[in-house]
């Protein structure tokens, strides 16, 4: 391999000390410069500059750099054949050699085409199986199997849970063992497998930490789950992955690899903090705002993150599993068509469409479904008054308990 | 266009180009062109079938198919449409006979029965919408409402060509040009026909099962 | 609570006249906009002057606006790319300015609100107002010449699918003055492009410039279809047909089967918008991930939409420039059609990190690994193709090689991308920018340049300066490499895209070399324009009497530069794939009598009026203007209506003209000879 470059670049730097006058050998001369290019570029990046996708500091993702290295290798073995046969082609069959075999009507060979076809068809058979397997082993929902390499997760550990919300446009973190929250800041302990669960409350996002794992969407209403775990301790940089609005090149936070000393005294200071959690500070939270500073917060909702994402944080609000358990049932007939509420509150400057009418969302009920008149009744007077009923406790889910049925029924983002 | 008087001369010498002016004849590609556009067409409907394959079922804890579809009043619309597709069959019998005041006589009976299936989808859309049943209630409602007025869109569509073509019958008599367009027409026609047995079938009567 | 009254109270303003049109819609504010706007000014009244001072509208009108000649709608189509190239490149060069200068604290030039508009609007201009165009351009310009055809099956609506797509393009250029253009990624992607999130015009325009265009396409798409199935000339099989027309034919299949998933999809979009339905929406029980599925659905096949017609460019050349029959055509057709049916299953590779499950992953994956064999298999057609052959380097073949270089890198990053989990490393990173520049860069624009500098001389009877085509070259391959090869680097580094400051300072020098790269880039598209003006300063000495010029083998190459209005005073019969080649190795003496009247359609100004209408009617829908909405809208019903009453749209070319024509061809050939 470092033959074949060697000699390029040497073919390389020889054509382009030459002006490159006419055609033939100009074409060499971009050949050789692009490989030339390509080289340096590869150096460059192996040497000085911070490939943290090429070397990260977790698990998860030193395995999918392993794979993105061991597939490009598998490929280039016959991208490296046709470049260079193109180049020999190129300077051996120019108009002006000759010398060289000119064969007008040969335009076809069996062997030939077997070959052009099978040798493909062998990396793509190597590279899809490797591919079946990687996507599986590595499948962000499956909870790590191992530490590090030869290492595997003892039995007794007990993952790091970390609730995930993308807001517009900064992170908000919940540990729920711990009690404690944060904002564009995350830490977890090193070799300590980490349990995401992640959610969005407006618009999509993706959430991502180079140096610890690859990337999952953080979308409203839908919960997507990441497992990961952290092998150096360091400071690493997170940030959403996926454009979403106006302050999104801000959306970023710092991820601290500890020890587990060093992760008892940050979360100890955010222990330490005044503020708390709660569905009133989540909401003002949630409003759009950028370039964040970190934020703690030294107690939360212990059912905020499940708010969250069946978004009913917003007082009056039917929850998303509430409604998809109602729904799974057949819905709440046409006495539930009037089961909706003037939208009070949005986090952006939402309007409704211009054809339509009043933005709206549908209101909790608690079982069973009311009778219509009653449900008019409940609808909130056009004075636009506070909503009564606005500081109940978010109602139970129709058959059972709250928690338990999110997890029934909020789906996991799937498009099987 | 593999046949040899056209590839070589009678001497067997290869023939590069034809003496006489070679004929398309005059709207040789129009049916195909016309159902190519009609396949695209159906690939619009796939996709609103598609998405309320998908939302179907997403009531948003209002109400389902069966608190609201009169399946009565849909098997009368299902006739109409179904009726008016032979009409215009018998259209095409009449037209293929030159027959034009029966072609135009089954044109209009076509038009009016397609009119008819409009009205009852209107007087459903309108009742749902009285009882609240809005587009913007639901994903189910949503993805219902477009699927079904997409369908009644083509339907009034139709009806406009329709009556066109019975205005360019009426003027010119069944010139091949109006012979053409009526075939479109009639293509266009039994594939809406088609379109809402999927309709029919998907959204109303497996609704009603759901 | 008054965000409720806000609400209640949010379209109570708008004007009966002027929908949510208001002077405060004008960009005044920022000083780059209002620059643009009066240099575009000036540029457009000095261009309406000279054509006015020269009396040119009535010639333009007539000639070109109104024609149904499929070869000036293809050069209009191009010239449309062009103008257009050059929209969307001056996005581009903002963008690079703007990554590498916003380091250290610094915000750069450009706010959120103007960059985020400049990413979206790049990327919307550059695949549906430059790429389609120039495909679909060169499409119309060819396809006919190559089977023998004397128009396209349906030259009216050949005419109306081009104003159409220029409706479009006029309508995104629009919203550069007036109001804005969408802020969310040029997909689109809800719940951030729904009403909630992006309550302003930008989307809007986005949607009814991308409607209003896709009717153009899809039509454009219908008729090339049928031209290909039917107008064929005696003697051509499905197997004797040019690859070129091959591709186009694949091409517009894929067009007629996936442009009306973008209708659809853009459909819900604005009723979410306009009516409040609950399609994407978060609440109520929409499914944004649905948006994302069946755009992708449209989104992937339109890849292979814009890349096909280029392989078969570059199969063209290659077999001209190496003055060698194609190698493999079959397995290049089946390569082809594989693509082609390929193209429709692999869509989700697009999200992988959208948490589907692993099976579903792989098998997305796996499909599109499998692509890459077809594609495999055509690089080592074209490259047997050289082998054994006469390579003369003129610039098609010289931007050929370089897209045989460059294409297999990007066809390597993008198998790597399509492995799920090195995907969730790379996905959205600067690494997927450079992979996909790296493809429509190097397969899509180098395969249009090949074929301008091919086809130019063609289309305007006189070839293009070779010595500023090579400056070009070198300017756009070189700029290319140093523009994007940092990107990769940078997309290992772990930097995403759509990013408008950053932090890290080590990230600076490589957004530094891009930008070295842009403004190399923008050296080739200079000297590309200077190379159109040169040559045609110089026409004289580089005209081509021939109408041969590179010694081709398909049938383009039998009819004069430029081809008269007809293409074929009589109907070619076709014995070989190389039909051309084939007629010149036996001896094919071309007739000089015997001429007949030749059946020709009409021109008719209907097309401009429609898409005029439609235009305005896409302008009221973007501002809640109603009535013009609705106007435009009963106009253009009324005018189609209308146009279907006029049943003469035909005539004849007397033999005389005919005679006379050829027989200017004869003395040129006479005196060239």
């Amino acid at each position: 391999m470092s033959y074949v470059v060697c000699r390029v670049a040497a073919l390389g730097a020889r054509t382009m000390n030459q002006p490159a006058l006419f055609p033939a050998r100009a074409m060499r001369a971009a050949r050789s410069g692009a490989l030339i290019g390509a080289v340096v570029a590869l150096g460059a990046l192996l040497g000085g500059c911070n490939a943290v996708v090429l070397d990260p500091a977790g698990d998860v993702a030193k395995q999918q750099a392993n794979l993105v290295v061991i597939s490009t290798v598998l490929m280039l073995l016959i991208i490296v054949p046709v470049m260079a046969l193109t180049v020999l082609f190129a300077w051996r069959y120019r108009q002006s050699n000759k010398e060289a075999r000119y064969e007008p009507e040969w335009d076809h060979s069996t062997q030939l085409e077997l070959l052009i076809w099978a040798a493909p068809l062998l990396i793509i058979i190597c590279l899809g199986a490797i591919t079946w397997t990687s996507t599986h082993l590595l499948d962000p929902y499956r909870p790590v199997s191992r530490v590090a390499k030869d290492q595997p997760v003892p039995a007794d550990a007990r993952p790091l849970e970390v609730e995930v919300v993308a807001l517009d446009w900064k992170w908000l973190f919940i540990y729920p063992e711990y009690g404690i929250a944060t904002v564009n800041e995350l830490a977890a302990p090193v070799d300590r497998p980490i349990n995401f669960r992640i959610t969005s409350s407006s618009v999509m996002n993706s959430f991502y930490i180079p140096a610890l794992a690859g990337q999952i969407y953080a979308m409203p209403g839908m919960e997507t789950k990441l497992h990961a775990v952290l092998n150096k301790a360091g400071n690493y940089e997170g940030f959403s992955a996926n454009y979403s609005g106006a302050g999104f090149s801000g959306m970023r936070f710092r991820f601290h690899g500890l020890d587990d000393v060093g992760f008892a005294a940050w979360v100890a200071k955010a222990r330490a903090e005044k503020d708390r959690l709660d569905r009133k500070a989540y909401l003002e939270l949630e409003r759009p705002s950028e370039n964040v500073p970190v934020r703690r917060f030294a107690a939360v909702d212990a059912d905020l993150y499940d708010a969250v994402v069946n978004m009913c944080v917003e007082p009056g609000k039917m929850c998303m599993s509430e409604m998809m358990a109602i729904d799974a049932k057949g819905g709440l007939g046409k006495e539930g068509i009037r089961n909706v509420r003037q939208l009070t509150y949005d986090k952006h400057a939402r309007r409704g469409a211009v054809l339509a009418p009043q933005p709206m969302m549908v209101g909790a009920v608690c079982a069973p479904p009311q009778p219509v008149k009653q449900a008019a009744a409940e609808r909130p007077a056009p004075t636009g008054a506070p909503l009564t009923g606005a500081g109940l406790p978010r109602p139970g889910v129709i058959g059972g308990p709250p928690r338990a049925s999110a997890d029934a029924v909020v789906p996991r983002a799937n498009n099987s | 266009m593999a046949d040899t008087s056209l590839t070589m001369t009678q001497s067997g010498a290869p023939r590069f180009h034809l003496e006489e002016e070679h004929h398309h004849a005059e709207g040789g590609s129009t049916m195909l062109g016309f159902w190519i556009y009609l396949m695209s067409d159906c690939l619009i409907f796939a996709i609103l079938f598609a998405c309320y394959g998908v939302l179907g079922g997403n009531y948003a804890a209002g109400p389902s198919p069966r608190d609201l579809f009169d399946l009565p009043l849909v098997a009368l619309n299902t006739t109409m449409l179904l009726f008016s597709s032979i009409t215009y069959g018998f259209a095409m019998l009449a037209m293929e006979k030159g027959a034009i005041g029966r072609t135009q006589g089954w044109l209009a009976i076509t038009g009016l029965f397609g009119a008819a299936f409009l009205g009852i989808e209107l007087y459903e859309f309108a009742h749902l919408i009285h009882e609240g049943a809005t587009p913007q209630r639901s994903a189910f409602l949503s993805s219902f409402f477009t699927l079904v007025g997409t369908h009644g869109l083509h339907v009034t569509f139709g009806i406009v060509w329709l009556v066109t073509l019975m205005v360019q019958v009426a003027r010119r008599g069944l010139i091949p040009a109006n012979r053409r367009r009526l075939m479109c027409l009639s293509l266009f026609w039994h594939f809406l026909d088609v379109i809402w047995i999927g309709v029919f079938t998907f959204v109303y009567l497996m609704g009603m099962l759901r | 609570m008054t965000v409720e009254s806000t609400m209640e109270n949010q379209y109570a303003a708008l004007s009966p006249i002027f929908g949510r049109l208001s002077l405060e819609s004008l960009p005044l504010h920022e000083p780059i906009l209002v620059a643009t706007f009066a240099a575009v000014a000036l540029g457009s009244i000095a261009l309406v002057g000279a054509l006015t001072y020269f009396r040119l509208w009535g010639y333009l009108w007539k000639e070109w606006f109104t024609t149904v000649d499929h070869k000036r709608i293809g050069i209009m189509y191009m010239i449309l790319g062009l103008v257009m190239l050059l929209r969307g490149f001056a996005d581009a060069v903002m963008m690079r300015l703007q990554q590498a200068m916003a380091f250290n604290g610094s915000e750069g030039y450009l706010t959120a609100h103007h960059y985020d508009q400049v990413f979206t609007a790049h990327g919307v201009i550059m695949i549906f107002f430059v790429a389609m165009p120039f495909v679909t351009g060169l499409m119309n310009y060819v396809v006919p010449l190559q089977i023998g055809a004397r128009d396209v099956s349906f030259p009216y609506l050949n005419n109306f699918s081009f104003w159409m797509t220029t409706a479009g393009a006029v309508l995104v250029m629009f919203s550069l003055f007036i109001g804005e253009f969408a802020r969310t990624g040029w997909l689109a992607y809800p719940p951030l492009s729904n009403i909630g999130y992006s309550p302003d015009v930008g989307v809007d325009y986005y949607i009814w410039a991308l409607q209003i265009a896709g009717v153009g396409t899809l039509l454009s798409g219908v008729n090339l279809v049928a031209t290909i199935v039917k107008m064929r000339a005696p003697g051509m099989s499905m197997m004797k047909m040019p690859v070129f027309t091959w591709t186009a034919l694949c091409t517009n299949v894929l067009i007629v089967a996936a442009f009306p998933v973008l209708t659809a999809v853009m459909a819900l979009l604005s009723l979410d918008r306009y009516v409040g339905t609950n399609f994407f929406t978060n609440d109520f029980g929409g499914s944004p991930m649905m948006y994302v599925n069946l755009i992708w659905i449209w989104g992937h096949p339109e890849v292979y939409i814009l890349i096909l017609p280029l392989f078969g460019v570059f199969s063209e050349v290659t077999s001209t420039f190496t003055g060698k029959r194609l190698f493999g055509y079959t397995s290049m057709v089946y390569a082809t059609v594989v693509i082609t049916i390929l193209s429709y299953i692999v869509w989700l590779h697009h999200f992988f990190t959208m948490g589907s499950g692993a099976s579903v992953n792989s098998f997305f994956g796996i499909t599109t690994m499998v692509i890459s064999i077809p594609t495999g298999a055509k690089l080592f057609n074209w490259l047997f193709t050289m082998y054994r052959g006469r390579i003369r380097f003129e610039l098609p073949m010289m931007w050929t090689v370089a897209f045989m270089l460059t294409f297999v890198v990007g066809g390597m990053t993008g198998v790597l991308l399509a492995v799920p989990p090195a995907d969730f490393v790379l996905h959205n990173s600067l690494f997927l920018i450079a992979h996909f520049h790296n493809v429509i860069i190097g397969g899509v624009l180098f395969g249009l340049f090949a074929a301008i500098n091919y086809w130019f001389p063609k289309a305007f009877g006189f070839r293009l300066d070779p010595f500023w085509g090579k400056v070009s070259f070198w300017a756009w391959v070189v700029g290319f490499w140093l523009a994007f090869m940092p990107l990769y680097v940078l997309g290992l580094m772990g930097v995403t895209r759509r990013m408008r400051v950053f932090d890290d300072p080590s990230l600076q020098i490589w957004f530094v070399i891009a930008a070295f790269g842009a403004a190399l880039i923008a050296i080739g598209i200079a000297a590309m324009l200077v190379q159109f003006a040169v040559s045609y300063l110089k026409r004289d000495q580089l005209r081509d009497t021939t109408g041969d010029p590179w010694n081709g083998r398909t049938l383009e190459w039998s009819t004069s530069s430029p081809p008269p209005d007809y293409n074929f005073a009589f109907t070619p019969v076709i014995h070989d794939l190389d039909a051309w080649y084939d007629m010149k190795s036996r001896g094919y003496v071309r007739p000089t009598g015997g001429y007949r009247p030749i059946h020709m359609p009409k021109n008719t100004g209907t097309g401009v009026i429609l898409a005029a209408l439609s235009l305005g009617c896409g302008f009221g829908l973007v501002w809640y203007i109603w009535w013009l909405a609705a106007l435009s809208f009963a106009g253009v019903l009324a005018v189609a209506i209308g146009h279907s009453f006029n049943y003469k749209r035909d005539f004849y070319i007397p033999a005389e003209t005919v005679e006379k024509t050829e027989d200017e061809r004869t003395r040129l050939l006479a005196a060239g000879a």
